[in-house]
């Protein structure tokens, strides 16, 4: 599935903004692409696996809410940097 | 603990020395000339992340491990291995372990203090985060696990309170100290939640507030309630230590076990509210302090908007106001407990940073002090990188 890469996170995936993953969850997909990315999925899951604040995932549009949530190959999925203050 | 140690007595520094400075919107290498007179500012590392605190390893004079995060991101370490030209991520960085589904469990927010562990155990460092935690890394910073068992210690946990309880930017874990003469020996404070010793590692630990106040009405013996702001131990005779308290200025020498309230002497229209504390690397009766006002709803800004330092030469007996090339009046300076240090020449160079974005450095143990850099984003943390000795 295509994955949106926000700016801040673009030091992970060598300036690319739009990368590939796989897996049938959002925590399978964030789990290939930190295999692919090392390091990325800390920074927007915290270690108690919830999504940081300031952090949104969207489905295809729809925000998930949690890592369990399905995906399909056909997806996209956009990570997005919410605002959060100068 | 107590034992009294022979002093060490180190040399002065000879060599050239840098500074590094961490901000709100990145962070900086200040080189200094070996006169310490001309300095040179680096370009921003990290631009636009939070970077708390960078720190040299002393084992090699190299090595960087720099704390950071961004608004949006979550915490971690960048380390590099050649004085900043390149960095690293941390492939494991502070985290607190994961509960059980259905319970509730803490996540770091930013890590804010950075310590290198004792000369003979190289790649060895330690880290307070907010909220706060002890973390450690034995292979140079790379990857970090809980250190002890204060994390999750149900006595410690009612001891840190909740993030209602701390600092507006959040409760931190900081000061950690190791003894130069026992690896095994180690301090860390917490604001709140006290200062808290270990002889054997890490594996015990005793909470050492005998003789410090806490705010009016508030029962001392209640840990919570203690806020040490920065707690500091002295190069040459690790057995004194020194405090600057949200409730003054203390000292302990560890043969007595009880802080004294050396900030008593300070003049009273000053008072001995602030965050530094700075000593002096050869002689232990020598400390800096940066006053700030602590009246009514703590502006925590110099008092009367006329900066400068305090200086004690006899542990604390009497201080001196060292004030000579500061603004005389409104410059509203603040600076928080990592933005204030000394190098170890002869005399000994003291540094400043403040919210405000300015550098100002005393060649002359602060007799007079000159601005060094300005137009900086807000200043968090100013450490000494010693390039030779």
């Amino acid at each position: 599935m295509n994955v949106s890469i926000p700016t801040p996170l673009r030091s992970y995936t060598a300036g690319q903004g739009e990368v590939l993953a796989d897996g049938t969850s959002l925590e399978e997909m964030l789990v290939t692409l930190d295999r692919q990315y090392p390091g990325i999925r800390f920074r927007i899951i915290t270690e108690q696996d919830t999504i940081r604040p300031h952090i949104r995932i969207f489905v295809n549009g729809e925000q998930a809410q949690h890592l369990a949530a399905p995906v399909r190959p056909d997806d996209h999925i956009h990570i997005v940097c919410a605002l959060s203050g100068g | 603990m107590p034992r009294s140690r022979k002093a060490t007595s180190p040399q002065p520094a000879t060599g050239s020395v840098a500074l590094l400075i961490g901000t709100r919107k990145g962070a900086f290498i200040l080189r200094g000339d070996r006169t310490r007179r001309t300095w040179k500012l680096s370009a921003p590392m990290f631009l636009g992340q939070i970077v708390h605190h960078l720190v040299l390893d002393p084992r090699n004079r190299r090595t960087i491990l720099l704390a950071a995060r961004t608004g949006h991101l979550g915490p971690t370490v960048f380390r590099s291995t050649d004085f900043g030209k390149t960095w690293k991520e941390a492939t494991k960085p502070p985290a607190f372990l994961k509960v059980p589904e259905g319970q509730q469990g803490r996540v770091v927010d930013h890590v804010f203090w950075l310590t290198p562990g004792h000369m003979s155990q190289p790649g060895t460092w330690y880290a307070g985060t907010s909220p706060q935690g002890l973390f450690h890394s034995n292979d140079g910073g790379v990857t970090w696990r809980p250190f002890s068992y204060i994390n999750d210690d149900p006595r410690y946990r009612e001891w840190m309170g909740t993030v209602q309880d701390g600092t507006p930017d959040g409760p931190k874990l900081h000061s950690i100290l190791v003894d130069p003469c026992n690896p095994g020996h180690l301090y860390f404070a917490m604001s709140g939640g006290g200062v808290h010793e270990s002889v054997d590692g890490g594996r015990t630990w005793e909470t050492i507030v005998q003789g410090l106040e806490v705010v009016e009405g508030f029962d001392a013996a209640t840990i919570t309630f203690h806020d040490p702001h920065c707690v500091r131990l002295c190069p040459s005779n690790p057995d004194r230590l020194y405090q600057q308290n949200h409730c003054g200025i203390y000292r302990m020498d560890r043969s007595e076990g009880r802080w004294i309230r050396i900030g008593k002497n300070m003049p009273k229209n000053v008072g001995d509210i602030g965050f530094p504390m700075v000593l002096h690397p050869c002689d232990s009766d020598s400390a800096w302090v940066f006053p700030m006002d602590g009246s009514t709803v703590w502006p925590r800004v110099s008092p009367g908007g006329k900066p400068a330092a305090y200086v004690t030469r006899n542990g604390g007996k009497t201080w001196a106001r060292q004030d000579k090339g500061f603004p005389r009046m409104n410059a509203w300076w603040t600076v928080k407990r990592q933005a204030m240090t000394a190098d170890a020449h002869k005399p000994v160079g003291l540094y400043l940073g403040t919210t405000s974005g300015e550098v100002w450095a005393s060649r002359t143990e602060g007799s007079t002090w000159v601005c060094i850099a300005r137009h900086l984003p807000e200043i968090y943390s100013v450490e000494v990188a010693e390039l030779g000795r």
